[in-house]
């Protein structure tokens, strides 16, 4: 399991999701501390590619060894893409929470919502 | 005062006393509203003595009819097929008949192992990947299924076949009103469901469709073109089976169902007055999150020995709470012991004799019903246990006329219809027998019509 870390180009949210932007679409995961929480993660249940998403709204599971969780937008839109390569290896969402462990890619219908998401730093302050 | 009752009438004056209230018609008066009070006392006969008690509950008893008091043909989902005495000694063997569900499972390795045992044979029987531990009896399965359905897509309809047991529609019914799902029944047509009627019911808002095979009728009903017509909606599709069956019939797993239940009653359970019984819940590896109940999987230990644990258990209630699958999680283990010992007894060779046997003997006592005058077949459809007539007199007269000469011929249907179950147990000479009855019975209702017109 990685070390822990929050890049600084990410955007968080408390539901300990990121979005990482990419202009009208950002790419959605969880974040180290979700991941070290859930523990080792077994399943990824994803939404359809084509469905919409709600910010604060729960779109997709994860399953660990302990406990089956809701996965909370950080911003609204509709999937574009999701990480099918989850399917046979969940494990990546522990590995390489930023990277293989992606989840989604939206195409965002409110660019604006990003105001109400935090950077890395006030993020991490904000863990226990 | 009862004498199993501890409230003496100074303990009830005490209390009474100490709340400052004079009797218990004023406490009531004060606390319960009105409207909600019987206003009289319950209408319940005076109590009895002992040995009144013991006499009236004898006599009632023996007005019991088990089938060993009488030639019975009663089925339509429960069956009186042979249960060997190696079933009963393993229920007995106290490790099994005497602990209730053990809350740290992997402590329990033989009680975990004829869960996965069970699991094996039931997705054997069904060609299906995936078997919960069991779930309480057949249409509770059915609801079950239901269920796994709503929480795998949501939608609001559920397309149903006439031909499903009616307990099962109405236990689905029940639990579909409580998530708003709304139940759309399919008629039959020759004792199948109407294929045409079928895939018009079917439509985006479509969750599940259910059928059942055989059908309440008896008659095997085409699964493959059923589930077909229901692939292309992404509805679940869900087969109720009879398991006795699936040793001639072509197993739901190879005929695109989804997911496959069914009463476990048949496999090495008695009729026991209608239960305890269990209920086998098989599903593709697609909807493995979705099942309620327990499942047993196999494991290596910290040595690599062979080991068995609860598995998935992250979609049950006690750890997802409001989200979990079901909020059973119980297994009727003992039952699906029954059934798992019945499965090993018979065999692979035997389970097909088995329908092979049940095949040949419904056939016969199809043919030498429908031979009597005033008896035609309901549906010509091909059976496999259990068939449907129709009489040209009334079949409740039928019956008692029949019952007079020890003989059972089956369940009475609407509009003087027979349904008629076949099990190893009864003979050729008893299904003789049979149709000699029947054939005096109505022979003697036609004749006491004619007499009175």
């Amino acid at each position: 399991m990685a070390d822990a870390s929050y890049p600084d180009d990410l955007l968080y949210h408390t539901e300990h999701d990121w979005a990482r932007l990419d202009g009208d679409t950002a790419t959605f995961g969880v974040t180290w501390y979700a991941q070290d929480s859930l523990g080792e993660i077994v399943f990824f249940d994803p939404p359809e590619v084509g469905s919409t998403v709600t910010k604060d709204e729960p779109y997709a599971e994860v399953e660990s060894v302990k406990a089956v969780s809701d996965v909370y937008a950080p911003l609204s839109g509709e999937i574009v893409e999701v990480n099918t390569g989850l399917g046979d290896a969940p494990e990546a969402i522990n590995d390489d929470p930023y990277g293989e462990g992606w989840l989604v890619k939206v195409r965002l219908s409110d660019p604006s919502e990003t105001d109400e998401l935090m950077d890395a730093a006030a993020y991490t302050s904000s863990l226990p | 005062m009862s004498r199993y009752t501890a409230v003496t009438e100074t303990d009830l004056k005490e209390m009474l006393a100490e709340i400052g209230v004079a009797s218990l018609d004023e406490l009531f008066d004060a606390q319960v509203p009105a409207g909600v009070r019987l206003g009289r006392e319950l209408d319940l006969p005076p109590g009895l003595p002992e040995q009144d008690v013991y006499a009236h509950l004898r006599e009632l008893a023996a007005r019991n009819v088990s089938v060993e008091d009488e030639l019975s043909f009663l089925g339509a989902g429960m069956y009186d097929h042979y249960v060997p005495s190696l079933i009963d000694m393993l229920m007995e063997r106290s490790e099994f008949l005497t602990p209730y569900t053990p809350y740290q499972p992997e402590i329990s390795q033989g009680g975990l192992q004829v869960m996965f045992e069970y699991q094996t044979a039931i997705c054997e029987l069904t060609a299906l990947p995936v078997s919960n531990a069991s779930v309480y009896e057949g249409p509770s399965a059915v609801a079950a299924a239901g269920y796994l359905a709503k929480l795998a897509n949501g939608r609001p309809r559920f397309v149903v076949s006439a031909g499903l047991h009616p307990h099962a529609r109405e236990t689905l019914r029940t639990m579909a009103h409580g998530y708003g799902a709304e139940l759309v029944e399919v008629p039959l047509r020759d004792g199948v469901t109407d294929p045409d009627a079928w895939a018009g019911a079917i439509d985006e808002r479509t969750g599940a469709v259910f059928f059942q095979n055989p059908n309440f009728y008896g008659a095997v009903e085409d699964a493959e073109a059923l589930a077909g017509a229901a692939k292309e909606s992404g509805a679940v599709v869900i087969g109720s089976y009879d398991a006795i069956t699936l040793g001639v019939l072509k197993p739901p797993g190879e005929c695109g169902v989804d997911v496959a239940v069914g009463e476990g009653q048949p496999l090495g359970n008695r009729l026991d007055f209608g239960g305890p019984s269990f209920g086998w819940f098989a599903a593709t590896e697609a909807y493995q999150r979705r099942m309620p109940g327990r499942i047993a999987g196999e494991t290596r230990d910290v040595d690599g020995r062979r080991g068995f644990v609860l598995t998935l258990q992250t979609r049950e209630q006690h750890i997802r709470r409001e989200k979990a699958t079901s909020n059973i999680c119980t297994a009727q283990a003992l039952n699906a012991l029954g059934g798992v010992a019945y499965l090993t007894w018979l065999g692979r060779a035997g389970i097909v004799e088995l329908g092979e046997l049940l095949l040949a003997r419904t056939a016969y006592a199809r043919d030498a019903l429908c031979a009597l005058d005033g008896v035609e077949a309901l549906h010509t459809q091909p059976v496999i246990r259990e068939f449907a007539v129709r009489l040209d007199a009334p079949v409740a007269r039928v019956l008692a006329r029949c019952r007079e000469q020890g003989v059972n011929p089956g369940l009475p249907l609407d509009d003087d219809g027979l349904l008629v179950a076949i099990t190893e147990r009864r003979t050729r000479a008893d299904i003789d027998r049979l149709a000699e009855t029947v054939g005096a019975a109505v022979a003697a209702e036609r004749e006491a019509v004619g007499a009175r017109a």
